[in-house]
């Protein structure tokens, strides 16, 4: 039955749909691994737009897309992330990051657009659902977090607790650092990159690599050269890092993500450097790409830079002004009929 | 320090090694082996850090011959936390085990004991002589690893070393005790496995809904004690409701 609280209900979501916090820490030495955003940076970007703090409970959206609506109450709500197509009540909103008011009954939709994997939708306020282990974040394959440690379906209700944030008009949030075209992935060799010859590494290094079509939270294969190890690729089982790239006995390697074991027993060549993890998420499998190998003090210097950004604030431009301009409601005309024509 | 024989063989590195796992994660390594000794040192370390609470640390996790330390590098510098750890290391004292020892109960009998007599044929072992000696071993708690609440276990006779199945088997269920490559695993998921399942404990090493969802800790002792099929499903009853079942011993 409908309930009169405040809340978001779920209309459709594509497979794989979770709720993520910043990660449920602190147990990775119990063999739970903290799950959390696939991009965490994109992920930050939608709570803050909300006003929320960056690593509060979003809905993480994958190409199969999401479907809601509020009950209740208007719900302020931001989405980032990769290229999504968004429309709210059949109007489709321009590309990029937005910040919207979504009223009781109004639906708002996202697909999967040009390019990216994942977006995030941050609602204003808490989600009321109960944590495990201190966290939201979902990790399906132990049925932990999230709603009785599943992926989000139709007819879930999110209940948001009330928050001061006044309704919002439609604008864009300006969030430039989530404009990372693929192509090169920043690495640091190693914990094991000794297990690998010079010219393995540089392989390594060149690639081309394509990200195959086997890509899901708990691990990105790749395709590309096949790496040689110097003798042997079974190692005494140690940590493994989000963005750990291990080279199995097949030499074809696979990069460990959000959702990893929390221990493994294959060489790791490389790890992806943090400030690249939500570029290399939202590379959509097919795309080419290269590993640039830097140093930790580069690494740390890219962090600081991404931090700064996000430390700046989040700029909003009302919709109000842009959407005057005949060109935006002509495309609106226009790209309202190729969804309504393209999508089931 | 106790590692410097494993030197003595050129092309060895010498331990520890500072490596790192991005600019976010630096392990600590002592060895490439499975060794008591590396085990011990690694969780001194992982003893001592924890007690000294290095700022901007978030976490630490032990493996058998590694410690992995989670930090933010904008709060703490990569050299900064290693002269941190290089200073606990040298006062830290590095002992066998001072940990608990539990008594695991363990059902050896069908349904449970999916592939016991597979293991005990590949051993050429009689069934009751393979449980003897499973039951007879104190165990090494290494540690946790690869799922929620999984134990790794040392220190198997050599009678029951076994290699791992060429392919991986269909899931067992949640409690597997399974063994392979001279080690055994308690495993708390449902999940294919490479390794023999010699029975099922009704335990929970892993309940989050528990004041303590973990109660076993790296560097305990565990030895796995048999009960028949009644006795099992009894206990798995207890388990469900939030009660641990293992017992403590008096090492």
């Amino acid at each position: 039955m409908m309930s009169s609280e405040a809340g978001l209900r779920i209309i459709q979501a594509g497979p794989g749909t979770t709720l993520q916090d910043a990660g449920r820490h602190f147990y990775l030495r119990f063999g739970i691994t903290a799950a959390g955003p696939m991009d965490p940076l994109a992920h930050a970007t939608a709570n803050l737009a909300v006003g929320n703090v960056r690593g509060a409970t979003a809905i993480e959206v994958t190409l199969g897309g999401l479907e809601v609506t509020a009950e209740g109450r208007p719900l302020t709500i931001a989405i980032a992330g990769g290229d999504f197509a968004i429309s709210l009540d059949g109007r489709r909103l321009p590309a990029g990051c937005v910040l919207l008011t979504l009223d009781p009954g109004a639906v708002l939709k996202i697909r999967a657009g040009q390019g990216g994997a994942w977006c995030y939708l941050a609602i204003a306020g808490r989600l009321a659902v109960s944590k495990v282990l201190g966290s939201h974040a979902t990790h399906t394959r132990t049925g932990l977090g999230g709603i009785d440690g599943r992926a989000l379906r139709a007819g879930d209700r999110l209940h948001v607790e009330p928050s001061a944030a006044p309704a919002v008009p439609l604008g864009m949030v300006a969030a430039p650092w989530l404009d990372r075209p693929p192509g090169v992935i920043r690495v640091v060799l190693g914990p094991q990159d000794d297990y690998f010859a010079a010219d393995q590494i540089a392989a390594f290094r060149d690639g081309p690599w394509r990200v195959s079509t086997r890509a899901d939270r708990m691990a990105f294969f790749i395709d590309g050269p096949t790496l040689a190890h110097v003798s042997g690729y079974n190692i005494v089982s140690d940590g493994i890092a989000m963005g750990a790239i291990q080279v199995p006995g097949n030499g074809r390697p696979i990069i460990l993500m959000a959702d990893r074991q929390s221990t493994g027993g294959y060489p790791k060549i490389a790890t992806v450097i943090g400030p690249d993890l939500g570029r290399l998420a939202q590379t959509r499998a097919g795309v080419e790409f290269r590993f640039e190998i830097v140093s930790v003090e580069q690494a740390v210097a890219a962090r600081r830079a991404e931090a700064t950004a996000l430390a700046t604030g989040i700029v909003v431009e009302p919709l109000v002004r842009t959407s005057l301009t005949s060109e935006f409601l002509l495309g609106l005309n226009l790209i309202d009929g190729v969804v309504a024509a393209g999508m089931p | 320090m106790m590692l410097d024989s494993g030197a003595a063989q050129s092309a060895r590195p010498s331990y520890p090694r500072f490596l790192d796992a991005g600019e976010t994660a630096l392990v600590i390594e002592f060895g490439d082996t499975v060794d008591p000794a590396i085990n011990a040192a690694v969780l001194a370390l992982d003893a001592a850090l924890r007690l000294a609470q290095p700022k901007g640390v978030r976490e630490f996790v032990p493996t058998y011959r590694s410690l992995m330390i989670h930090y933010e590098p904008l709060e703490i510098e990569r050299s900064e936390l290693i002269g941190i750890a290089r200073q606990a290391m040298a006062a830290a004292t590095v002992t066998a085990s001072d940990g608990a020892s539990w008594i695991l109960p363990c059902c050896y009998e069908p349904p449970f004991s999916e592939d016991l007599d597979e293991a005990a044929h590949l051993l050429k072992l009689g069934r009751d002589e393979l449980i003897a000696l499973h039951t007879e071993a104190s165990l090494r708690v290494y540690m946790y690893g690869f799922t929620p609440g999984q134990l790794y276990l040392g220190g198997l006779p050599q009678e029951l070393a076994i290699s791992r199945r060429p392919e991986p088997r269909p899931p067992h269920p949640a409690g597997g005790v399974l063994i392979a490559g001279g080690l055994c695993v308690v495993a708390p998921f449902m999940m294919p496995t490479g390794w023999y399942v010699l029975g099922l404990t009704p335990e929970r090493l892993y309940a989050p809904e528990r004041d303590n969802p973990f109660f076993v800790q790296p560097g305990d002792k565990l030895r796995f004690e048999p009960v028949d099929a009644a006795t099992f499903r009894a206990l798995q009853a207890r388990t469900a409701r939030g009660e641990v079942v293992a017992r403590r011993s008096a090492a």
